[in-house]
């Protein structure tokens, strides 16, 4: 359905994105640093890392906005450069900053998305309504869109991407800042997408929101992937699940230690906290009998809990050092 | 508000939504005028929605023509009323140079919000966005020049031929287009809208008081006269004074097409090439 619906030219088989050894430098400054990239058709792709990575400098190149300082990538087997033309014919981009126009209403913030793309103005307004009513901004149609609040916006601005649909869609930290229910709102509307069979590459600082929402991630950090695959296998390759337990006796911790690693079979981590310890479980089932070992041991627990990896654990294990905004790397988030 | 957004977050409707997704027809693409008019709209848009702007544009030239034609305007041309026929030309045309800088602070604003680089990946000719941005900014001259020229009719200035004045607008319309793209270049090179505006005043302010807009320039001293004469805003109002009060000033209007063609040929090269390389 998708790609070859006839009216414009994604190339037979060709991957939605295809990058070897991708390089932006701003100045001295090698923000994206030989980035590979295949994503497949219909994908979701998420792109994870922490402010600075480079995330939105690659998504600026691959969008046709950038131009590499080395490598190449193409975009359904049109090259961004040399084709940069018939690549802004197949995405679309969402910034990182919600890039509407905030003086204009939402509805004409729309029209003029559609007219640029060629309807005429009855048709755009008959699709701008069309895209107002579903993505709930009809009450709020003739308001500017300053007066909207950071959700609705965003809103907006992911509609004014697909006045058509997009082969691919761009979404660069699509929640950043929105409140629980906005987010799962715009996961919402990510999902509808790859379910009509647009690909989506979108960035985000959330292993929360990559492993909701992703088929694939690649984990960038200092402008290199620095990891990629499935969510389990990620968050695999860091231990399925992070163990937190706190001791009421900090005394007790070393037999705790033991007799935890023992019963859970991975090491035991003893965090500055004197009361605290910590494990990379592979194999979650294993930790209620393990938990249920201390007590055994005449251990007691204050509290304990298991959840997923968070980023910074993730970060942890694959590069050795905590995630941090690279302050000299600012630069990329403001251009 | 929050009332309202709220609303709006519960009415997003799952079956809409997906009805509304897949749009995949793709009508033929608009030509670059086309693109450029609907940029052209965009900008009458953000006039209607944002009029300040306009009035903020007319508010320093309405000081002015009170201030210099009611204390000054006794001593420079023995009454205010003699003085005004002289002023308003000049002031019209202060106040839509003045102006010009906008196009450029609007562009700035544009990339720092983020909706430059929405048109920027938009499969248009590139140039439609300034394009259109300076079609929408001749509206926004002629606009000033209507009130100017209201405010002067008001005040007692007669001139002579009516269609001299609208040539007169015209021309300075024409001239300020010129000089729009160089505030274009500036805007994508500046770090923020108010330095745009800062920059453009701050040589703008100077070259509109060392020109014939207030004073003979027969009354300064020689090496300022040279400076006047070669001051291009001092052709611009020697050709609107001549046009309103019924003469045809040739060589000052053939000057200053000459000037304008110059200035696009040299800006609107850097103004694109900036742009396409903008970061």
């Amino acid at each position: 359905m998708k790609g070859d619906s006839g009216m414009n030219g994604g190339r037979d088989g060709a991957l939605a994105v295809e990058a070897e050894g991708l390089v932006y430098r701003f100045g001295d400054n090698v923000a994206v640093d030989g980035v590979d990239l295949e994503i497949s058709r219909g994908e979701i792709f998420g792109f994870l890392g922490p402010n600075g990575a480079g995330k939105t400098t690659t998504i600026r190149m691959l969008a046709t906005l950038l131009r590499p300082d080395s490598g190449a990538a193409r975009v359904f087997g049109h090259d961004v450069v040399r084709e940069a033309d018939t690549v802004r014919g197949l995405v679309s981009l969402t910034g990182q900053f919600a890039s509407v126009d905030e003086d204009l209403t939402g509805k004409e913030n729309l029209i003029l998305i559609a007219r640029l793309l060629g309807y005429s103005r009855k048709e755009a307004k008959v699709r701008a309504d069309e895209l107002l009513e579903a993505f709930g901004l009809s009450d709020a149609a003739g308001r500017q869109a300053k007066t909207y609040s950071g959700g609705m916006r965003r809103r907006l601005d992911i509609a004014a991407s697909i006045v058509i649909t997009p082969e691919l869609l761009f979404l660069d930290e699509p929640t950043t800042g929105l409140d629980p229910r906005n987010r799962n709102q715009v996961w919402d509307i990510v999902r509808s997408m790859a379910s009509g069979g647009t690909t989506v590459l979108l960035t985000t600082q959330y292993l929360d929101e990559a492993d909701q929402l992703a088929d694939r991630i690649a984990v960038i950090d200092n402008g290199k992937v620095i990891a990629e695959g499935t969510p389990g296998e990620l968050k695999g390759s860091v231990g399925s699940g992070v163990l937190h337990v706190r001791l009421r006796d900090p005394g007790s911790r070393p037999e705790a230690v033991r007799v935890l690693s023992r019963a859970i079979g991975v090491a035991v981590e003893t965090p500055s906290d004197p009361v605290a310890l910590l494990a990379r479980v592979s194999e979650p089932e294993r930790v209620p009998e393990a938990l249920a070992g201390l007590p055994h041991a005449g251990i007691a627990v204050s509290d304990f809990s298991l959840g997923q990896p968070s980023l910074d654990e993730v970060f942890l294990a694959l590069t050795g050092h905590p995630t941090e905004e690279k302050a000299d790397k600012k630069e990329e988030e403001a251009v | 508000m929050t009332d309202q957004a709220g609303k709006a977050h519960a009415t997003i409707a799952e079956g809409a939504l997906r009805s509304a997704l897949p749009y995949r027809a793709r009508p033929k693409r608009p030509n670059a005028l086309s693109a450029s008019l609907t940029f052209g709209w965009r900008a009458l848009l953000k006039i209607k929605h944002v009029p300040e702007q306009l009035f903020d544009a007319v508010g320093n030239p309405i000081i002015f023509t009170l201030m210099f034609t009611y204390l000054l305007g006794g001593a420079i041309a023995g009454s205010p009323g003699a003085y005004l026929q002289y002023l308003i030309p000049g002031i019209l045309v202060q106040t839509v140079i003045l102006i010009t800088a906008y196009t450029g602070v609007n562009l700035n604003t544009d990339i720092s919000k983020g909706v430059a680089d929405r048109f920027r990946s938009l499969p248009i000719w590139r140039p439609a966005v300034i394009v259109g941005a300076l079609l929408g900014d001749m509206v926004r001259y002629a606009l000033a020049s209507a009130i100017v020229l209201a405010l002067g009719l008001i005040l007692g200035f007669r001139p002579e031929s009516v269609v001299g004045v609208v040539l007169s607008v015209v021309l300075i319309i024409v001239f300020a287009f010129s000089v729009s793209w160089i505030w274009t270049a500036l805007g994508l090179v500046a770090r923020t809208p108010n330095s745009v505006l800062w920059v453009s005043t701050l040589i703008m302010f100077p070259l509109t008081f060392a020109s014939n807009i207030f004073v003979e320039p027969k009354t300064m001293p020689g090496w300022l006269q040279t400076a006047v004469i070669f001051n291009p805003i001092t052709h611009l109002v020697s050709a609107v004074r001549g046009l309103m009060y019924g003469t045809i000033p040739v060589g000052h209007i053939a000057w200053l097409l000459v000037g304008c063609v110059v200035l696009v040929v040299i800006f609107a090269p850097i103004t694109m090439y900036l742009y396409r390389s903008k970061k």
